[in-house]
């Protein structure tokens, strides 16, 4: 196995450093399936049928919350896998465990803001709209949620071995998906929120 | 859903299936137990992360997906054959060409091609496998427990029926009522999960593994548009993921997205559809040039012409694969600007193809040629296709469209490209590498008898359909009366098809004919070849390559020959590391296919239970500490003096 000793360490082996190379390819087709998803959304958005529009449907305060918390869980992220380039391990897990969180909370907002649609009245089969609103916004909180059960594995992991090639290779790849959850967001944040309020 | 409306009931074909199955699966299951062979059927291919292996397994899937779609198709001329023909009714016929179109596209060409891909390309670049040969196993399994899935709609449930483009509203539970459709979007979601991943392995391996020395304008033409390929698969495929993930929502949860009422929209869809359905077809055909190229310079003796230009035309085809999908709905009232802008882009495709063509042509020019198996192929391939291309330029013409649009001279328009372009193309590769697969040449008399039905039957079964189009026949129209006078051309087609049907009958005779009677030790070269993969001993052990090879040139593998150049580095042998078995692709796999079938029949809780099986799946997997294991050299010295008698 080659192992070369100037990179950071995980992109050590050639192994590891195709992983990533793999998960930058991953990430070009998840790109790809979310640009699906707002073509889908831009072309729905305004045939709300007998349903509510966006406008009468979002209210800002969750989504604002739910924005900070992300883009607060993105930096923390940053900032566990500068500690694991400096080879310190608790920080790196405490920071970890604080994205994780923020994760969860942003679900839990996610949560309340569907189920209180649906009190609305405003449910995936009152109307085109909502369809496509309730799909790219579950896509986003599917991904949500399966980095955070992917994050604690990892986290697990990074706990009983410490920083191997390979728990350095997973918790780096985690932290580019975590990455562009966000960036994905970003676009939810500026073309359905703020698009639809105005 | 009714318990009575589980089993498809009420034919006889459908009794028939049922029971053939059934005596199918007990055959196998008996034979197995009698030779005792579940372990070893466990151990060296359930639990494989060979990427040979896969590769062979994938083509073994199409070729009995190949039958199944052929089996279809036979139907179906059968019931066109003579006029007001009582064989089918107009549902099973919907039900039958359904089928037909999505088996033949996407369980039968695309996992031949994978699995060409997967046999030919780490032996092309000189790597020891794939990028991720545990997830390419998962690659496998998805895309046959897809294929299973689909397959048993047939009996449990019943077909789909909406064509293999499935447009709505007609595809919508409220016109379509039956569970097929429900099979149509979790299947191919399944197979096509595969085949996303699929793409990611093969750009990793092909932009990281090459053996030292192969540049990216050394690689073999095969590799080359394969790498093409799987750059579509990678923008293509999540398009399909999405649209597949939306008929799911509309017809399992009630969305809205492509419904008449409440804001759907029901172009969406074709829309959508189409801009994954069009790169899907230059994503079975670029393969199929790539084995094209390396056969017609393999047989010729020659290297290929114009190398620069077979790339540049590829990636040309590529990036205009995803600016033409519009062609494919002309007739629905976009307005002439957009129709204008689709039917020049689609017109400017013949280019890049066209210059490939010539390519091809000036390699055969002043060749020495050998008329072998694969190489008639290539040669029966170049005019057929150029027929096939010319009349997709006539297709492309917006205007002229609304003539041809929806009639029988489409469906012979694309079975001229797809049956010498794929079908020839991965048979031409199956023969070509299949002493590569298994170490021994299939016999080229019985190759060239079926070729020769082939290639008869298929023009005998097509040509009347441009005429039978032209004169106002349309597809998807389970019968005619004889006063509007197609019989007799439809007739001629039929009896094509069977011709074609007994050439495939030969083609599978001949495996089990030259399982028996083939010479052995031909050596790795049987062929007097150009790349890489023919400097290893057939079969390959394997680890592939006892040593990486250095590469100085394109088609090393002839330079070396013709210049006495080592093709490997002098020294000794150095451990070699692999990777291990692993029984969780195809145990995740099997979960997959309960978690589709559960949700074709919205039983939610135990697509749950599924569902969450998954993700156990995936925790086991990330858990998991497994290095591979390492090949001692003394081994790899004892393996390779058994197969090439040589010491190092
Ligand atoms: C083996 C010989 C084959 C025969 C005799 C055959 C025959 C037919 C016939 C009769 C139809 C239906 C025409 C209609 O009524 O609309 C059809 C449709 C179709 N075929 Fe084939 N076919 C063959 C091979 C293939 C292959 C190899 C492919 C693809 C790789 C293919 C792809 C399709 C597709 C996509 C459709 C359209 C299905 C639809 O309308 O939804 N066929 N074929
Ligand atoms: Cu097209």
């Amino acid at each position: 196995m080659k192992i070369n000793d100037t990179l950071p360490l995980e992109y050590r082996t050639e192994e590891n450093s195709n992983k990533i190379f793999g998960f930058w390819l991953f990430l070009g087709a998840e790109i790809v399936l979310f640009s699906t998803l707002f073509a889908v959304y831009f072309t729905l958005w305004n045939r709300t049928g007998n349903g509510p529009t966006g406008k009468e449907l979002f209210e800002v305060g969750g989504v604002i919350w739910e924005t900070f918390l992300l883009l607060t869980s993105s930096f923390t992220c940053g900032l566990g896998i500068h500690a694991m380039r400096l080879g310190l391990k608790k920080p790196m897990m405490i920071f970890f465990v604080v994205t994780l969180l923020m994760g969860l909370g942003f679900l839990g907002i996610e949560i309340t803001e569907f189920v209180n649609y649906v009190h609305e009245g405003a449910t995936l089969q009152t109307s085109a709209f909502l369809s496509s609103l309730f799909v790219l916004l579950g896509t986003h909180g599917l991904h949500v949620t399966m980095g955070i059960l992917w994050g604690a594995g990892i986290l697990i992991q990074v706990g009983r071995q410490g920083f191997t090639d390979e728990t350095a290779n997973k918790s780096f790849i985690f932290s580019l998906y975590w990455h562009f959850l966000d960036v994905v967001w970003i676009f939810i944040f500026s073309f359905v929120y703020l698009k639809g309020l105005m | 859903m009714k318990w009575d409306e589980f089993f498809v009931t009420g034919e006889p074909m459908i009794y028939a299936a049922d029971v053939s199955i059934v005596l199918v699966s007990l055959a196998i299951v008996i034979g197995l137990t009698y030779f005792k062979k579940w372990g070893y059927l466990w151990r060296e291919w359930l639990t494989t992360v060979d990427h040979k292996k896969i590769g062979i397994m994938y083509i073994l899937s199409a070729l009995i997906m190949l039958f199944r779609g052929g089996v279809d198709a036979l139907l179906m001329r059968a019931q066109l054959a003579t006029p007001d023909s009582k064989f089918l009714d107009a549902q099973h016929y919907n039900e039958i060409f359904t089928t037909h179109g999505v088996i033949m596209i996407l369980f039968m060409a695309m996992p031949f091609v994978i699995g060409m891909m997967n046999v030919v390309v780490p032996l092309q670049i000189g790597a020891r496998d794939v990028a991720f040969p545990r997830l390419n196993a998962v690659s496998f399994w998805m895309f046959f427990m897809g294929a299973m899935l689909f397959n048993i709609s047939f009996v449990i449930g019943g077909s789909p029926d909406a064509g293999w483009s499935a447009y709505f509203p007609l595809a919508s539970l409220e016109f379509s009522p039956t569970v097929g459709n429900n099979y149509y979007s979790l299947a191919l979601q399944i197979s096509g999960i595969g085949t996303l991943m699929t793409g990611v392995n093969f750009i990793v391996t092909i932009l990281k593994m090459r053996a030292p020395g192969m540049k990216l304008m050394r690689m073999p033409m095969f590799t080359w548009s394969v790498l093409i390929t799987n750059v579509i698969i990678l923008f293509a495929f999540p398009v399909l993921t999405v649209a597949l993930a939306l008929m799911m929502f509309d017809r399992v949860f009630g969305s809205q997205f492509f419904t008449m009422a409440n804001g759907g929209m029901d172009m969406l869809w074709a829309n959508l559809f189409w801009v994954w359905g069009h790169p899907e077809v230059y994503i079975v055909i670029l393969p199929a040039f790539g084995i094209f190229s390396d056969i017609i310079s393999t047989f010729s003796k020659k290297n290929l012409y114009g190398y620069k230009s077979m790339v540049v035309s590829m990636v040309a085809i590529s990036v205009l694969s995803f600016l033409v999908w519009a062609h494919h709905f002309y007739t629905m009232g976009q307005g002439a600007m957009v129709n204008g802008f689709f039917s020049i882009t689609t017109m400017a495709i013949a280019v890049p193809t066209g210059v490939k063509i010539f390519n091809w042509l000036f390699t055969l020019r002043k060749g020495k040629i050998s008329f072998t198996s694969p190489m008639l192929y290539a040669m029966g391939f170049i005019p057929i296709f150029t027929i096939g291309g010319v009349t997709g330029v006539m297709l492309a013409m917006a205007s002229a469209d609304y003539q041809y649009h929806n009639t029988m001279f489409l469906v012979a328009h694309f079975h001229y490209v797809l049956i010498p372009g794929t079908v020839f193309g991965v048979l031409a590769g199956m023969h070509y590498w299949f002493p590569k697969m298994f170490g021994f040449r299939l016999n080229e008399r019985l190759a060239k008898t079926a070729f020769w039905l082939i290639i008869v039957g298929f023009n005998v079964a097509f040509m009347p359909l441009f005429f039978l189009g032209l004169n106002g026949m349309t597809r998807r129209m389970y019968t005619y009366s004889a006063s509007t006078g197609y019989g007799p051309l439809n007739m001629i087609a039929t009896i094509g098809a069977l011709i074609l049907a007994v050439g495939f009958v030969v083609l599978c005779y001949n495996f089990f004919y030259s399982f028996r009677h083939s010479p052995r030790n031909e050596g790795g070269d049987p062929w007097d070849a150009r790349t890489l993969e023919w400097s290893t001993p057939s079969p390959v052990p394997v680890y592939n390559f006892a040593k990486v090879p250095v590469v100085h040139s394109e088609d090393a593998f002839w330079h070396a020959k013709k210049h006495n150049v080592p093709l490997y580095e002098e020294g000794p042998y150095e451990e070699i590391h692999m990777p291990n078995n692993s029984g969780q692709p195809f145990i995740l796999g099997v979960i997959m296919f309960f978690l589709g079938f559960f949700l074709v029949f919205s039983w939610f809780i135990p697509a749950i239970i599924a569902g969450v099986g998954v993700i156990i799946m995936l925790a086991v997997r990330s858990f998991e500490r497994d290095h591979g294991y390492h090949i001692p050299p003394k081994e790899i010295a004892a393996t390779e003096q058994k197969l090439r008698g040589d010491t190092v």
